[in-house]
């Protein structure tokens, strides 16, 4: 069986091109005019935030990071915003964009609409501190409070530490993690509550309690057995929906849950 | 890449006319340790109220909805309720303890829920704490009122 190719599919009426695939393809670059809606907040300036509008001509095709870095280098160098690889492993960069929180380099311009004005705001629920950035301190308290590190009792094995596949593929998906908060400030239990170890820690705690290589689950979910651990989530997916890395946030939220109840993990 | 210079500012404009200490804006970090972190409940209780929440809203919907379907649609709806009703059905125990269970459970479920709801919008320590005063006062009576009704039914009151 052969893979059929565009000139097959095309009388059949598969797939047909968008527009801006046409346009990528034939190495066109149709520029747009766009306009960045950006929440600046500068304490030393003035108490309150201020939305302030950038115009810019730009090809849809670039990502929302790059746009911001075009307004920074090019029309405002004051405007201040985390970022550092730019390819979405570092996690530095996750704003609220158009009221979803993302990470900007993972973000194209062609995604967001670019017809209306693109609103971007620091995430919710941490203290802002200039612009986009926000104080991290208390999203990576509650990540160092679960111990997310290996746990082992007994003598150093001489050998390395044997798994078999259906092991790793029970805490596969939470290694993922690169910690870029976009979850935890989704979610409206921490916003309301910011003692609420909130959907990343969760997720590195079960990174830990179901890698059959560590001994600290039970220290690990006795942490979050408490009044500001796992119980307080309300299962409203907004982590899940957030997540950059596409890793089913509110499933190991609730896989913890069951291990609580349990006491098998 | 073509820019148009025109960074406009809508809105407030950034000016210096206030200054202002910017210590005075810092909003106090939301896990930063507080005189209650840290300090371990060593109870089960947020699991097994969690757990109260699944196995009661089961229960529960067999209870209500076999209750709305007897009361209102079977033999006659509504419109059959009255004292005599009420005293012919309380005068079997199954009855008594299914409206008793229902009552129960029901509250239970009811008042547990307001108190998540509570500790989530509740913003300020006092204000939490007298919503979950008014909140445990009212599933305290009803509870206690309905249980005392059911088992001391008179139906030969005057």
């Amino acid at each position: 069986m052969s893979t059929p190719t565009i000139e097959d599919a095309a009388p059949q009426g598969g797939n047909p091109h968008s527009a801006g695939l046409d346009a990528a393809e034939s190495g066109k670059v149709e520029l747009v005019t766009i306009t960045v809606r950006i929440r600046r907040f500068n304490p030393e300036e003035h108490p309150d935030a201020v939305w302030v509008d950038y115009q810019l001509t730009v090809d849809p095709k670039i990502r929302v990071l790059d746009a911001i870095n075009t307004i920074k280098w090019e029309q405002d160098g004051t405007l201040t915003y985390r970022r550092s690889c730019a390819h979405g492993v570092c996690g530095s960069d996750a704003m609220r964009i158009n009221g979803k929180n993302r990470l900007a380099c993972k973000t194209l311009i062609k995604d967001v609409n670019p017809e209306k004005p693109i609103t971007i705001e620091p995430i919710k629920g941490l203290t802002v501190l200039k612009d986009l950035v926000v104080d991290m301190d208390p999203f990576f308290q509650a990540y160092r409070d679960v111990m997310p590190f290996l746990i082992t009792t007994g003598n150093e094995p001489t050998r390395e530490r044997i798994q078999s596949e259906g092991d790793v593929q029970r805490f596969e998906d939470t290694t993922k993690c690169i910690l870029c908060a976009a979850c935890t400030t989704s979610c409206p239990v921490f916003w309301n509550d910011g003692q609420y170890f909130g959907p990343a820690a969760i997720v590195n705690a079960h990174r830990f309690i179901f890698d059959s290589r560590d001994e600290g689950a039970e220290q690990r979910l006795e942490i979050l057995n408490d009044r500001e651990g796992v119980w307080r989530c309300r299962t409203t997916f907004n982590c899940t929906d957030a997540c950059p890395r596409g890793i089913e946030v509110t499933k190991a939220i609730q896989e913890v849950k069951r291990a609580l109840v349990t006491r098998r993990f | 890449m073509a820019i148009e210079t025109t960074g406009s500012i809508s809105g407030v404009e950034l000016t210096n006319d206030r200054p202002t200490d910017p210590s005075a804006f810092l909003i106090e970090p939301p896990r930063t340790r507080t005189k209650r972190t840290g300090r371990k409940s060593r109870t089960n209780f947020e699991m097994l109220a969690w757990l109260f929440m699944r196995l009661s809203g089961v229960v529960l919907v067999f209870l209500v909805l076999g209750h709305l379907i007897i009361q209102l649609i079977l033999d006659g709806g509504v419109t059959k309720i009255s004292f005599a009703f009420v005293a012919g059905r309380w005068a079997s125990p199954f009855w008594q303890g299914w409206d008793l269970l229902m009552l129960w459970l029901a509250m239970l479920h009811g008042a547990n829920g307001m108190r998540t709801v509570i500790n989530d919008y509740a913003e300020r320590d006092t204000t939490r704490f007298w919503l979950k005063v008014l909140l445990v006062t009212a599933t305290v009576f009803t509870v206690l009122l309905g249980t005392l009704v059911i088992f001391t039914f008179d139906p030969n009151i005057s």
